[in-house]
């Protein structure tokens, strides 16, 4: 980890253990912040496949959703402990992941593309027409809250339950970034052919990122089943799946800053536009095309240009 | 009904959605043969093609054929707009970029038509009265023949336009090799925006004659779009005829799953062919390997 990362992880955790403060313990804001904290984790597994291994997935909210239901299920149904079925849907993610996306992750771009549309697809329908696992399209109730010694977690607690994963996870993967593999992933996407060459065993590499974004998105779900209690498909079909992608192309998939951005943003932005919902959609659309346009690097790299730009004139006609 | 003459009610209404994910399968191969991009919109056009033809019939109260020629032109021209306004600005784009760049366009055409026609589901009469016709124990209904007769036209001239008219050829001429195609003075900008417009009219076509059978609503496009690529996919992309006779074949085979197996998991079965063609043999059934290596992307 680099100490200008270190530095911004730092003040953004003074800021997340402000926020109760901040906001007089609200408990609509604060579930705002668990929301963008759940986004965050999944939205950084995506970053490190796509900003730095140069992959595209459009089927992540399948991962989001195993991860959901098997704690869902496991603690409703079977009454299994959390901790227990949160690791089963770890594995059951990481499983998926291996055997989808070992032959996926050879084929190119578009391929791989349309491939994870298809497979986000297929886990939607399984979701809702495994209707006695899964509550089918009415969806899943009563999933039990999370304990700690008798104490419910809510609220506040769960608000720094979320967030220690989301610091843990992040300070990994700015390590992933910064470590040997994190290197030959940029080397892959910079040209497969050429990471070949130099050693770097692309395919195996591909794999590994792709498997960890699952986890990631696993780890996310089972944090979302037991924060609202209550889940049904279509928090985890196509629009769930094309929502963790925007949020980092709008961010910017270049730097995990970048993504955790994006998220940010758009997980705040329903918010706004409240009582506007029926432009929700060609709003979400309005802004990535925009932003694919005239900041396709994503947002933070393009202010970060228009700052150096001004400064820059500034300078010059002083 | 007796069994077979259930599995002939299935083959022909699987012949029927089939004519649909070939048009749209042929979508794809256009814009892809011209441009290497698989345009994530093209579903929308689908949507919008049936959209607008109940928006014109039904409302501005068009005749049934105006209402048609109107609804390709919107289309058209929408298509058009969208690679003038998202396509031709980029220079120089990552692969990703030009997957993403797409799936803004769709996400914003379905926008618009959510601003426009609402959530809810719409219904055009068929094109013509006239009784269910049997035939060997399945009743058809008289759409089930335009769907297919317009189909067969489309497919029918966009073959005479691609072998019998100098824009065609030409078009050919760029998916073969875009460099050697501008070296004997192809203006291949113009037929990129020629492949949008022209898929964006195949699209149109094929919503203004489904929406009769399934009815259309705002979102139906990107499982259009899915089911259209796993043919265009499954018959070997940038193939033509392959695209045509693997959309046929998934509708078929969705037909008779949907009414023998499971009807729940009717979806998924494309997106399984889907997956299993990428897998296993990607340059798909009619494709050749070696052709495929050499491809762009």
């Amino acid at each position: 980890m680099k100490r200008k990362d270190l530095y911004t992880l730092l003040l953004i955790a003074f800021l997340i253990v402000l926020y109760p403060w901040i906001v007089e313990g609200n408990e609509y804001f604060i579930s705002i912040l668990v929301f963008l904290g759940i986004n965050s984790i999944v939205t950084m597994g995506l970053c490190l496949l796509m900003g730095y291994a140069g992959q595209i997935s459009l089927g992540h909210a399948a991962f989001f959703g195993i991860g959901a239901y098997f704690s869902g299920i496991l603690t409703s149904q079977y009454s299994y402990h959390p901790v227990v079925a949160f690791f089963v849907g770890i594995f059951f993610s990481a499983l998926v992941a291996f055997f989808v996306g070992k032959p996926t992750l050879r084929l190119k771009g578009h391929y791989m593309a349309v491939a994870t549309l298809g497979f986000g697809e297929i886990f939607f329908i399984v979701f809702n027409e495994l209707d006695f696992l899964t509550g089918g399209p009415s969806g899943l109730s009563g999933i039990p809250t999370l304990t700690f010694l008798g104490q419910v977690i809510e609220g506040t607690a769960y608000l720094y339950l979320v967030w220690g994963f989301v610091f843990l996870l992040l300070v990994f993967s700015l390590n992933v970034i910064n470590s040997r593999v994190g290197r030959a992933l940029r080397a892959v996407h910079g040209g497969e052919l050429a990471a070949n060459a130099m050693g770097v065993d692309a395919a195996r590499y591909k794999v590994q990122v792709f498997v960890l974004s699952a986890v990631y998105a696993s780890i996310a779900g089972s944090l979302y089943a037991h924060f609202i209690t209550f889940i049904s498909p279509s928090s985890f079909g196509l629009m769930p799946s094309i929502m963790f992608l925007m949020m980092v192309v709008i961010g910017g998939a270049g730097t995990i800053w970048g993504a955790l951005l994006g998220t940010a943003v758009l997980t705040s932005l329903p918010e706004y536009l409240r009582g506007l919902e029926d432009f929700e959609v060609l709003a979400y659309g309005g802004i990535l095309m925009a932003v694919l346009l005239f900041m396709p690097q994503g947002v933070l790299e393009g202010m970060r240009k228009l700052l150096k730009r001004i400064t820059k004139t500034t300078r010059r006609s002083l | 009904m007796s069994l077979t003459s259930q599995i002939i009610q299935f083959f022909f209404t699987g012949l029927n959605v089939g004519s649909i994910y070939a048009l749209v399968a042929l979508g794809f191969t256009m814009i892809y043969n011209a441009t290497a991009i698989i345009n994530l919109a093209q579903g929308e056009f689908v949507m919008l093609g049936g959209l607008i033809m109940v928006f014109s019939t039904a409302v501005l109260q068009i005749p049934m054929f105006l209402g048609f020629f109107l609804t390709v032109m919107v289309v058209t021209t929408l298509g058009a707009l969208f690679e003038r306004l998202a396509i031709h600005p980029l220079k120089n784009a990552s692969l990703i970029t030009l997957i993403i760049i797409t799936l803004a366009g769709s996400i914003l055409f379905r926008g618009i038509a959510m601003l426009l026609w609402g959530r809810d589901p719409y219904g055009l009469p068929p094109f013509s009265g006239g009784k269910p016709i049997p035939i060997w124990g399945a009743t058809l209904q008289p759409q089930f023949f335009w769907v297919l007769g317009i189909t067969g036209l489309v497919l029918l001239g966009i073959w005479f336009f691609f072998n019998r008219t100098l824009a065609g050829k030409a078009m050919t001429a760029c998916s073969f090799n875009a460099v050697a195609a501008r070296l004997v003075g192809i203006n291949v900008k113009k037929m990129v925006l020629l492949s949008f417009s022209l898929s964006a009219s195949v699209g149109a076509i094929a919503g203004a004659i489904i929406t009769p059978i399934t009815l259309m609503e705002y979102d139906r496009g990107p499982l259009l779009a899915l089911k259209g690529f796993a043919a265009a996919v499954l018959g070997g992309l940038g193939s033509g005829a392959g695209a045509i006779v693997a959309g046929f074949l998934i509708g078929i085979l969705e037909s008779l799953g949907a009414g023998l197996v499971s009807s729940g998991y009717k979806d998924a079965l494309a997106l399984f062919v889907l997956l299993i063609v990428l897998w296993i043999k990607p340059s798909g059934l009619f494709g050749s390997a070696e052709e495929s290596e050499l491809k762009k992307f």
